[in-house]
Formats: structure tokens, C-alpha cells, sequence
């Protein structure tokens, strides 16, 4: 196999001491630009991409490419310690991670986010490595409806999901839908729900939206109970780590459909964000826990990291073979591709085998890299619940700002932050579910994006959703995870035992 | 102080600001105190970003400025963000703005309060051009048989493909349109790499993209360049696409289509600069053009490359304006508010 070959040549290139410091300066970096929230990956990628002009293109890419596993990496750690999402991707983890922090569970909590995004990743790139020339074929399928059809899915496989009555769970979404349609309309260049304000033209930045309505909402709730951390002090020592790589292995179907959803997420090019939801949310339909999600379970932890990293690690591929970007981070990489003279396309794995291999080879040794760098950090992290919230709140407040103001360079953004925050304080106090806000701002506007360019193609025809067995199949899953709840109560009235109530959709 | 060929060049400046000449000695030009921002309208991986990040490494490779360069996205409103910025900060000397069309479109089509004269033009960096793109596995392989097959289908079935709604990519289907007399459905897409892949992927049946964004897939061999929407061809005769190099693509009117367009790829600064400050940048971004890594970028993309700076670059901004008032008048693109 002349690939294996270059694999091999791939990671003697890699292992020079010279790319293994730049690896390990890209993690540590990486991880920093992840815990900011707002900051992110592409941001991050962005203001460091000038750094690496005086390099070799492969030992750039390296330390970018590093960069962006750091900030994957980083991405769960306020997640689970406060409950605020450094990365949109990070939002499902919240779900059970903050619970997991507040029983005293964080080691345990980040050892299985940091544990589950090695393991997504390292699927990924083992798939890359296989089969990369079928899957950007695969990905060339993806038309306006097929995209269409994966947001549907990632909406289906999320509704009824929450301990919310179902009527608030619906008006937090269509509250969310609302927020983002302000700003630009795309489709025909007009501007909507701007009320003539310049600061509006933006629309609502959902990274703005998610700082404010988690972080600064769960700022003002713990004030609110007492100013202290409910979280109890964890424990702090290795052995935490090793304990629960003990139960990991346990989950192992649960790892392979989260991979397989990232993958196909990353690819399709949906991206990381709804990967995650969509992976939460089937983990959920079908696990024996499934009661227990929401309230700390490991397996909640465990669904959103897999397929978030699989999903940013596949999300390269459609970069790399066709020149599309599937994620924010990768649109500012492959920026990086074209000023070192690269051509993304077809032809790059022919005409520049170095770099396409030391890449990939880079992200095997990157996310091995990464792992260890962070889990060797999980007891420091952890201690951070120990500093006293008087202490810590005032910095997270700081660092809440910071991050907003740096998603458009914008004052503006800040005060949107902070009403966002009011208006999370007051969503959780009146037991509004906040998930489904968030994944409408965040899904909504590139939903109806791709809905209504099928809708342009097939002159205004619905059937264009199921014009072929590719986006058929991908809309009757979407139907069925709709659905599930009433679907499943048929099925045991027809086996004739009533178990009892069932959830409602 | 290394400005002495400056003041020389530009001593007419110097004496503009006055009052600045009473306090520093007067042979000292002016220099950025603080780091430059470049304003990119648009989001990351598009044409002005990736021009404006080549620059970025151009500028801190060749060490042309003691200052480092930031770019900075602001596409919110289709671009409006990133020019109502710069219209705001009057006065600031290190903010510069790239632009595409959207400097002319975005006002007209959503009525966003700015204009290119709210802002003090620098230069013309380059010209990008605009080629006529069709799925190689299709059965039209040159303009005259694209065209009968555009006529032969019926009104809005024939799809194309383009980046952003009334902005250039939509002018120029709108006069093929009229080219043609046939009706096509523009469907709008985020990004100039988007679109090339939605064409390989025969869910458009053409594109107008840019020759930058396209150029993986044509070497590839899955998309055909049937024309050039420019007065001549293109000066590249390197063979790039098997046999095919950029300066072999006729030019569209040459096969009988009667449209032409160009968009600029230029910088502007915020308004009430001084003279002299200007003056610093077109002295930079001079010695930006003599850089190989420049020259790659020019030929890659296959740019127009002329380069204008002062009234010569007013007057031709001021005419493309005009030009685009008439074309999105035509098309029905104005917003009612105008």
C-alpha cells in the first residue's frame, strides 16, 4: 500500500523534536483559546495563523491543526465546571457535565469528555486515512435538500428530548428561530427584523446568545442561592482518571454510533454543532439511562464529545479534498492553505503527498498530544471548583465579556450579552428549557437556508425531499425520531403491557 | 528613520498637514503608531479574505511596516458591518477595508447608510475576473451549445449557481439573462467555494465563480471554463489545466454572450485622513506588489492586475458605481427604500 508508505513518511516528519514543540505550543494554545468562551476555535485560529508565515507549510499546518484539536479539547472544560460552553459544539455537554461538576463528579466528568473527543477524533482520522477519496465523493452528493434533510434530522432527534412541559419546550425554540432570522436575510438580500437599527445588521450571534443565556444566567441564579458553587470540591488526584477509563470500555456501542454520526456530520459538511445535539439526543432515545440524562449522566458526557471531535476531525476531509470548509476553523485553515501557496482540491493528494501526509499524520500525534496535555490537567482543572465563588464569579464575568466582545470586535455584543444573560435568568427560573433556543439560533437560519434553495430548485415542489434514496431515507429517520415517543407507546399497546406515562413529544 | 524617499515623493503631502510640519521636523513622513487593521466585508475563506491574509504575511514576512497587521471579519449585513465601521471611525489611520462588489451592492440592494465616498479611497489592488463555469460531464462544452441549451429548457429550469443574493454573482446571471432571453432560477449560496462544489456535484448546471474558486475542480477535470467575462483574454498562458491554460478561455462577447464585468479588489480608509498617511500605505502596498509571493497569488487566481491609485482610482470607482446603479436599477434589485 504506497498510503501506508506515506503515512510512515508522514510521521517521521511529524516526530521531529522541532514539530513536537510546535505540537505541544498548538495544544497548550489551543486548549486556552477553547476555555475562553467566544474566543473559539476559528478565532483562535485566525489571530495565530500570522505566527506561522516564516514556516515550512507542514510544520505550519501542524501547529494550526494543533491548535484547533487544543480548542476542541478546551471547548468541554468550562462546559462542565460552569456550565458555560466555550464552543457551540460544547453546548450538549453542559447537559450532563455541569450536573456531573455540581454532584462532585468533575474529574470524572472531564476525564470521559476528554477521553470521549480522542477517541471521535481518532476515528475520524482512521477513517481519513482509509477511505478519503470515497468519502469526498460521498460528500459531492450533498445538495440543498440532502443539507436540508440532515438539519431536520438534528431538529427531530432533539424535540421531546427535554423534562420541560412541551409547550415552553416549543416556544423556546420558536423564540430561538425568531432570533435567527434577524440580520441579513440570505436568500434575497434584504434585511429582517432590523427595525432600522445599524447594531441589528449582525443579527444575533449565537456564540453572544450562549455566553449570556449559560453564563451570565448561571451567574445570577448561583447569587441568587447564596454565592457559593453547588458543585462540592472534587477530588483531586490521577486516580480519578484511571477509575473512569475502568468504565469507558462499557460503552462501546455507545462510542461507535457517536463516531459514525460525527463522521457523517463532519463530512456532509452540517458540522460539529449539530453532530453533538443529534448524538445527545439518539443517546438519549436509546439508552437504558435515558431517564437519567439531564441529571448527570456519564453517558450524556460521553455522546456530544464523540461526535463533536469526529465530527471536527471529518469536517477537514471536505477541506482538504474539495476546497469546502465544514467548519468555521477549517475555513480559516484552508486561508492558511492558499497564502503557503497550496491549492485545496482534488489534486492536493497527488500533487503535495508531504503535506497532505504530514497532516494527517499530525492528527494522530496531535490528538495523542492533546490527550495527554489535558488529562494530566484534569486534576487542576477540577481544583478550580475549590476557589471560592466571590473570587471566581467576577472573573468568569471578566472573561464572558472579553469573549463576547472578541466574536465581532463589537462593545455592542457585550450588552447583548448581558441581556441575554437576564433573559436566561429568568428562563430558568420559569423552568423554560434554554437547549432548544440555542440549537434554533444556531441550526435555524442554515436550515431555512438550504430549505428554501431545494425549494428555489424544484420551482416550490416538496417532493424534492424525497426525490432520491439519499435524502428520502435522511428525512423518514427524521420523521421516525420525530415521532418515537408516539411510535413506541403504539408498540408495547400492542405487546398489551401499558408501562405506564409516556413521554409526551 | 528610513522615510527619506517618501518625504521625496510625497513632499506635496507633507506640506498638506501643515500644522503636523511645525511640530516634527519637516522632512518626517507619517508612520502607523499602533497595530493596522484590515477590515474584511466578508466572511473567512472568500476572495477579499484570502487576498487580505496573503497580504497580512506578505507585509510581516518582507517586514514592510514596524507595525503588525490585523484582519479582522465584519460581513454581518452583507458587508454593511465591516463598511459602516470604517465610515465611523473618522479620522483613524490604521484602519483599511478591502472590498468586493458588495461596496457598490450592499447599500443599493438593502438601503444600509454608506457609500464608497463616506471613506477615502488608496488603491486598486487588482481586478478579479468572472469565468462562465459548466459540469464537465455535461454535453454543452462550449458557449454556443450552452446557450442552446439554456434556450431549449423550459423558463427557471435551468439552475445557476452563485455567491450571495443581489450581488454580483446574480448581476451577471441577470444580463445573461437578457444575453439570452431566457429565464434561469439564481439559487444564492454562502460562499464562492460552496458553489464550485454544489456545480461538481451537478446540483446547478453552471456558475459564474471566480477563476480562484474554481480552479482545483477545472484542473481536476470535473468543470469546463466555457468564458471569460472580460474585454480580452487573460495574460496567463502557463498550461494549468491539462492543455488549457487561463489565457486560451475566449472571452464571452467573442462567442457571441455580450457581457462583461470585473470586480475590484481594492482598499479604502475611513474618512478625513490625512494626505500623508494615505500616501504610507500606496507606498506599501507598492512594494506588496513586488513580492513573489504577490506574484503567485496574482497568477493562481488569474487577476486583472492593474493597479491605480489618487483621482485615477476615484474616477473609476466613481464610474463602477454608476455602472452597478443602472445594472441592479435594470434588474429590480434597488431596496425600496431608495
Amino acid at each position: 500500500m504506497e498510503d501506508i508508505g506515506n503515512l510512515f513518511h508522514g510521521f517521521s516528519v511529524v516526530l521531529q523534536p522541532y514539530n513536537i514543540v510546535l505540537m505541544v505550543v498548538g495544544i497548550v494554545l489551543g486548549v486556552i483559546v477553547g476555555v475562553l468562551p467566544g474566543l473559539g476555535g476559528a478565532n483562535g485560529v485566525a489571530i495565530l495563523l500570522p505566527l506561522t508565515f516564516s514556516m515550512s507549510p507542514t510544520s505550519a499546518i501542524i501547529m494550526l491543526s494543533c491548535i484547533y484539536w487544543g480548542a476542541l479539547f478546551g471547548g468541554a472544560i468550562t462546559s462542565i465546571l460552569f456550565n458555560i460552553p466555550g464552543e457551540p459544539w460544547s453546548v450538549a455537554t453542559t447537559f450532563d457535565g455541569y450536573p456531573m461538576a455540581q454532584q462532585g463528579k468533575a474529574g470524572e466528568a472531564l476525564t470521559a469528555a476528554f477521553t470521549s473527543s480522542f477517541v471521535g477524533a481518532l476515528f475520524a482520522v482512521i477513517m481519513i486515512t482509509l477511505v478519503a477519496p470515497l468519502v469526498a465523493s460521498f460528500a459531492l452528493r450533498f445538495g440543498p435538500a440532502e443539507i436540508f434533510s440532515v438539519y431536520f434530522l438534528a431538529f427531530c432527534s432533539f424535540v421531546g428530548l427535554s423534562k420541560e412541559p412541551p409547550f415552553k419546550t416549543v416556544a423556546s425554540m420558536m423564540l430561538g428561530f425568531a432570533l435567527g432570522a434577524v440580520g441579513l436575510d440570505q436568500m434575497t438580500g434584504q434585511l429582517r427584523l432590523t427595525f432600522g437599527f445599524e447594531t441589528l445588521l449582525t443579527g444575533f450571534d449565537f456564540l453572544i446568545a450562549v455566553i449570556g443565556l449559560f453564563g451570565i444566567g448561571e451567574i445570577l441564579l448561583t447569587m441568587e442561592e447564596g454565592l457559593s458553587f453547588r458543585g462540592k470540591a472534587a477530588k483531586i488526584d490521577l486516580k480519578v482518571v484511571i477509575n473512569t477509563w475502568k468504565e469507558l470500555p462499557r460503552y462501546w456501542m455507545l462510542y461507535l454510533r457517536s463516531c459514525l454520526i460525527g463522521c457523517w456530520m463532519g463530512i456532509s459538511p452540517a458540522g460539529a454543532t449539530p453532530a453533538s445535539f443529534m448524538s445527545y439526543g439518539i443517546a438519549k432515545r436509546i439508552s437504558k439511562h435515558g431517564k437519567n440524562f439531564g441529571k448527570g449522566e456519564i453517558e450524556g458526557v460521553i455522546a456530544p464529545e464523540t461526535a463533536a471531535h469526529a465530527a471536527g476531525t471529518a469536517a477537514l476531509l471536505p477541506m482538504i479534498s474539495l476546497g469546502v470548509p465544514g467548519s468555521p476553523t477549517a475555513a480559516v485553515l484552508l486561508g492558511g492553505l492558499l497564502i503557503w501557496g497550496l491549492q485545496p482540491g482534488p489534486l492536493l493528494f497527488t500533487e503535495q503527498k508531504d503535506f497532505v501526509w504530514g497532516l494527517i499524520a499530525s492528527m494522530y500525534m496531535g490528538n495523542i498530544v492533546g490527550l495527554i496535555v489535558v488529562l494530566t490537567c484534569v486534576p487542576l482543572f477540577a481544583a478550580i471548583l475549590r476557589i471560592p465563588f466571590s473570587v471566581i464569579a467576577p472573573i468568569i464575568l471578566v472573561l464572558c465579556a472579553i469573549g463576547a466582545y472578541t466574536v465581532h470586535n463589537n462593545t455592542f455584543d457585550v450588552v447583548m450579552m448581558l441581556v441575554f444573560g437576564v433573559v436566561g435568568y429568568f428562563m430558568k427560573k420559569t423552568n423554560y428549557p434554554l437547549a432548544p433556543m440555542v440549537l434554533a439560533i444556531v441550526l435555524g437560519d442554515k436550515a431555512e437556508e438550504s430549505f428554501r434553495q431545494s425549494l428555489l430548485a424544484s420551482q416550490g415542489s416538496l417532493g424534492v425531499f424525497f426525490s432520491n434514496a439519499l435524502v428520502s431515507t435522511i428525512m423518514t429517520l427524521g420523521l421516525i425520531a420525530l415521532f418515537w415517543p408516539m411510535i413506541q407507546a403504539g408498540l408495547s399497546r400492542l405487546r398489551g403491557g401499558v408501562k405506564g406515562p409516556r413521554t409526551a413529544a | 528613520m528610513s522615510a527619506t524617499s517618501k518625504v521625496l515623493t510625497f513632499g506635496v503631502a507633507a506640506c498638506v498637514g501643515g500644522a503636523f510640519a511645525l511640530s516634527i521636523a519637516p522632512a518626517k513622513a507619517w508612520e502607523p503608531t499602533h497595530p493596522i487593521e484590515i477590515i474584511v466585508p466578508a466572511g473567512t475563506g472568500g476572495g477579499a479574505d484570502q487576498m487580505a491574509r496573503t497580504m497580512q504575511g506578505i507585509i510581516t514576512k518582507h517586514n514592510l511596516s514596524k507595525q503588525s497587521v490585523v484582519v479582522i471579519n465584519k460581513s454581518g449585513g452583507a458587508g454593511g458591518e465591516g463598511f459602516l465601521d470604517v465610515k465611523n471611525s473618522k479620522g483613524n489611520a490604521h484602519k483599511l477595508i478591502i472590498t468586493l462588489s458588495n461596496l457598490f451592492t450592499t447599500p443599493l440592494a438593502t438601503g444600509i447608510p454608506f457609500s464608497w465616498k463616506d471613506m477615502t479611497p488608496v488603491a486598486m489592488m487588482a481586478l478579479d475576473e468572472f469565468v462562465l463555469w459548466t459540469n464537465a460531464e455535461k454535453p454543452y462544452k462550449n458557449v454556443k451549445d450552452y446557450v442552446a441549451a439554456v434556450k431549449a429548457a423550459p423558463d427557471n429550469t435551468f439552475k445557476m449557481g452563485g455567491t450571495g443574493s443581489k450581488q454580483e454573482d446574480q448581476i451577471i446571471t441577470v444580463a445573461l439573462e437578457k444575453a439570452t432571453g431566457k429565464k434561469m432560477t439564481y439559487i444564492p449560496y454562502k460562499g464562492g467555494g460552496e458553489v464550485a462544489v454544489q456545480l461538481v456535484g451537478n446540483h446547478v448546471d453552471s456558475t459564474v465563480n471566480n477563476p480562484i474558486e474554481a480552479v482545483a475542480h477545472w484542473r481536476a477535470g470535473k468543470l469546463n471554463a466555457l468564458c471569460v467575462f472580460d474585454s480580452k483574454k487573460l495574460d496567463y498562458q502557463e498550461k494549468i489545466a491539462g492543455d488549457k491554460a487561463w489565457g486560451d478561455i475566449p472571452t464571452c462577447k467573442s462567442e457571441g454572450l455580450d457581457v462583461e464585468y470585473l470586480m475590484l479588489r481594492g482598499f479604502f480608509m475611513a474618512p478625513g485622513v490625512k494626505p500623508d498617511e494615505v500616501a504610507y500605505y500606496v507606498d506599501m502596498f507598492k512594494k506588496v506588489r513586488e513580492t513573489p509571493e504577490w506574484k503567485d497569488l496574482m497568477k493562481n487566481g488569474a487577476f486583472n492586475t492593474t493597479f491605480m491609485v489618487g483621482d485615477e482610482y476615484a474616477k473609476w470607482v466613481a464610474s463602477a458605481e454608476k455602472l452597478h446603479e443602472g445594472l441592479m436599477k435594470e434588474a429590480g434589485f434597488l431596496a425600496k427604500t431608495n
